[in-house]
């Protein structure tokens, strides 16, 4: 039996905007993510996947649900294992431009954190900073070096040396590679991955690559307007994916080995509504060429359709 | 020649150079292609790469920002060279006739002025009209991007509008007079892939009916794939190897081509396994070439790759490669595995 790390139930995080309305960024979720593995979440902008990740570690406070980690209520937890928590769970930023200090070496921002959680001297943590570069593939001497010197992918290392020194087991990369060239993009999937398999990590991968999300993953969740539309295992949601939002975010990925694919493409129409209100019903229903009355009525309950394999929508057994 | 007559943009050894306190970067390097009427060229590469500086030389929009081009060079639109055109007469052609779409659609449009103002703006400049007319114009252009509630969206402010919505004016801005020819710079990069779905129909479509040439840059292979006609491959400002799409990904020639095309994680691909993935950096553009760009990152690399710059080797009517591999005397080498259906060929 697989075992759960993260355990999230009816999660809710709204943020409060005008005339008392809310914008309701992630809106009833739920999903668990498993030891060792990597959970991707999918969807377009604004879906409310990087506050999923962020609420998950507790960067914002929750609105209402439950999130176990490892059985235990994250809100709850000792001061003490608060602190562990905050440590062994560590996250990886889009922008590897705006997330390193410009003020400080590499050196410094490697072992910023280690000075919050470990006791260590100094000589230790230089030793430390080589080992962590060393292991993301750099070398030494970029210690002393400032961000502005490095390039784009180089920084993204740093970035990931940075959450590695806290010694994490679990790690949300929100848009790691989004800013990356395409070539330099697989370098740092390898390296991610190599990591993992060397050091037992578990991912939460936030993107909207959905082909490097089908190379990467375990499990995927799509989102769609804060909920969950679909979420199964990599191979199964790829092949034959139930929900409809699915199908047409899948087969609008311009793929390079189908050419002239764009004729048998699903079109959506218009664009996402606002999450400050959203359609009633199913939130996809004003863009889904198949929704009927129920749709626009009821809310559709993730549903196991197929064995690990579930799916928020009235008519999937219909339409599948 | 009839494939000549055919061609609407010449482009004849295009070198272009900033000057920065480091030095001269030589961006371009002598760049020479054709764009066929109603043809898309695809241009692609990684960033740095010299793409985006071979499309705005075209418009001639780099004086602003120091580039220079330099003598030499040769820029035949419909027979004529823009390089020696006067301004005036660039103005009447640029917007007109050549038309571009840029990535940034929140920074290209006026934060200022209504949508309305600015596509109005364009149709003025170039046309003696009435304002009303140029005002039903705007709004038919809107109807003709598909933007719902024309109107309404004419008096409003771009920071009204979505991504999406806002892209499409900048279409409808760069269609006004219907151009000859539509230079998309990473029209949809941006943007979110469903939207980016709509985008990219919704220009092909516009590319029927109004006959357009389009130069696409973007380092998007799939979008290629899906769009353009002709591709070139761009490294270090030099063009490596360009064909028809159906060459350029089902027979690449050049190891650089192989590179970008096995770094995307294919359906085939186990999950999970090492992708492909480039090693080192491309070379400083401040330095001249005296051997082929890519040798210091190419795993196929020869002794005479770091002594001389490999010429263009002719390997059909539209396709060609810059690579000694494909010299008579240079050992075969096959592609790697998953790239090109017929390697064998």
């Amino acid at each position: 039996m697989r075992e759960a790390l993260f355990e999230v139930k009816n999660l809710k995080r709204y943020f409060p905007a005008k005339n008392g309305k809310s914008v309701k960024a992630v809106d009833d979720v739920t999903f668990d993510i498993f030891k060792g593995e990597t959970f991707s979440l999918v969807g377009e902008s604004g879906c409310g996947k990087t506050t999923c990740g962020r609420t998950l570690l507790g960067v914002y406070p929750k609105t209402d649900g439950s999130i176990l980690y490892e059985g235990r209520e994250l809100g709850k937890l000792p001061k003490a294992e608060a602190k562990r928590f905050k440590r062994r769970n560590q996250m990886i930023f889009q922008d590897p431009y705006s997330c390193l200090d410009p003020r400080m070496t590499i050196g410094a921002i490697i072992q910023e954190g280690m000075n919050v959680h470990f006791k260590r001297s100094s000589e230790e943590r230089n030793q430390q900073v080589t080992q962590l570069l060393y292991k993301v593939g750099l070398t030494a001497d970029f210690a002393s070096r400032f961000p502005h010197e490095l390039s784009g992918g180089q920084r993204q290392r740093i970035g990931i040396a940075r959450a590695l020194a806290m010694e994490p087991d679990f790690i949300v990369c929100d848009e790691p590679i989004a800013a990356l060239d395409v070539s330099i993009q697989a370098q740092v999937v390898n390296l991610m991955i190599d990591l993992q398999q060397e050091m037992g990590l578990t991912y939460l991968f936030i993107s909207h690559d959905l082909s490097m999300v089908r190379h990467i993953s375990d499990r995927v969740g799509v989102m769609y307007l804060g909920a969950l539309a679909e979420l199964a295992d990599a191979s199964l949601i790829y092949e034959k994916p139930l929900h409809p939002y699915t199908k047409a975010l899948f087969s609008a990925i311009p793929d390079a080995s189908r050419r002239g694919g764009s004729k048998n493409r699903m079109r959506l129409q218009g664009e996402i509504p606002s999450p400050m209100d959203p359609p009633p019903g199913c939130k996809f229903s004003p863009r889904c060429p198949y929704a009927q009355e129920i749709c626009r009525q009821q809310t559709p309950a993730l549903r196991e359709l197929e064995p690990r394999h579930f799916a928020a929508c009235h008519l999937a057994e219909q339409l599948a | 020649m009839a494939s000549q007559s055919q061609s609407l943009l010449q482009v004849r050894d295009l070198n272009v150079s900033f000057q920065t306190y480091a030095g001269q970067v030589k961006a371009v390097r002598g760049v020479s292609f054709d764009v066929g009427v109603q043809e898309t060229l695809a241009i692609v590469g990684e960033s740095g790469c010299g793409k985006t500086v071979t499309s705005k030389a075209v418009m001639r929009l780099l004086d602003r920002s120091g580039g220079k081009i330099k003598e030499g060079s040769q820029i035949l639109f419909q027979g004529q060279d823009l390089l020696a055109l006067r301004k005036k007469e660039l103005n009447q052609i640029r917007g007109n006739k050549i038309s571009m779409i840029f990535q940034d659609s929140m920074t290209s449009l006026n934060p200022t002025m209504t949508v309305g103002k600015q596509i109005m703006e364009n149709i003025l400049t170039h046309k003696k009209i009435p304002k009303a007319e140029a005002r039903q114009w705007a709004k038919e252009l809107l109807e003709l991007v598909e933007i719902p509630n024309p109107e309404m969206r004419l008096k409003q402010y771009p920071h009204q509008l979505s991504g999406g919505m806002r892209q499409r004016v900048m279409i409808a801005i760069a269609l006004a007079l219907t151009p000859a020819l539509l230079i998309a710079d990473e029209p949809t990069t941006a943007l979110d892939v469903t939207i980016q779905a709509q985008l990219m129909d919704l220009l092909a479509s516009l590319k029927e009916r109004f006959h357009m040439s389009v130069i696409l840059v973007t380092h998007d292979l799939g979008i290629v794939a899906d769009f353009a006609d002709k591709v070139q491959v761009m490294y270090a400002g030099t063009i490596v190897e360009r064909g028809s799409v159906e060459e350029i990904f089902d027979n690449p020639r050049h190891p650089y081509t192989w590179a970008l095309l096995s770094s995307i994680p294919g359906r085939a691909q186990a999950s999970k396994s090492k992708l492909y993935s480039l090693q080192g950096a491309p070379p400083d553009l401040l330095l001249d070439l005296q051997q082929c760009p890519f040798a210091p990152r190419c795993r196929y690399c020869m002794p005479v790759c770091k002594k001389a710059i490999p010429s263009q080797t002719q390997l059909s009517e539209s396709h060609a490669a810059a690579c000694w591999l494909l010299h008579p005397m240079a050992p075969a080498v096959q592609a790697p595995a998953g790239i090109g259906g017929t390697a064998h060929a």
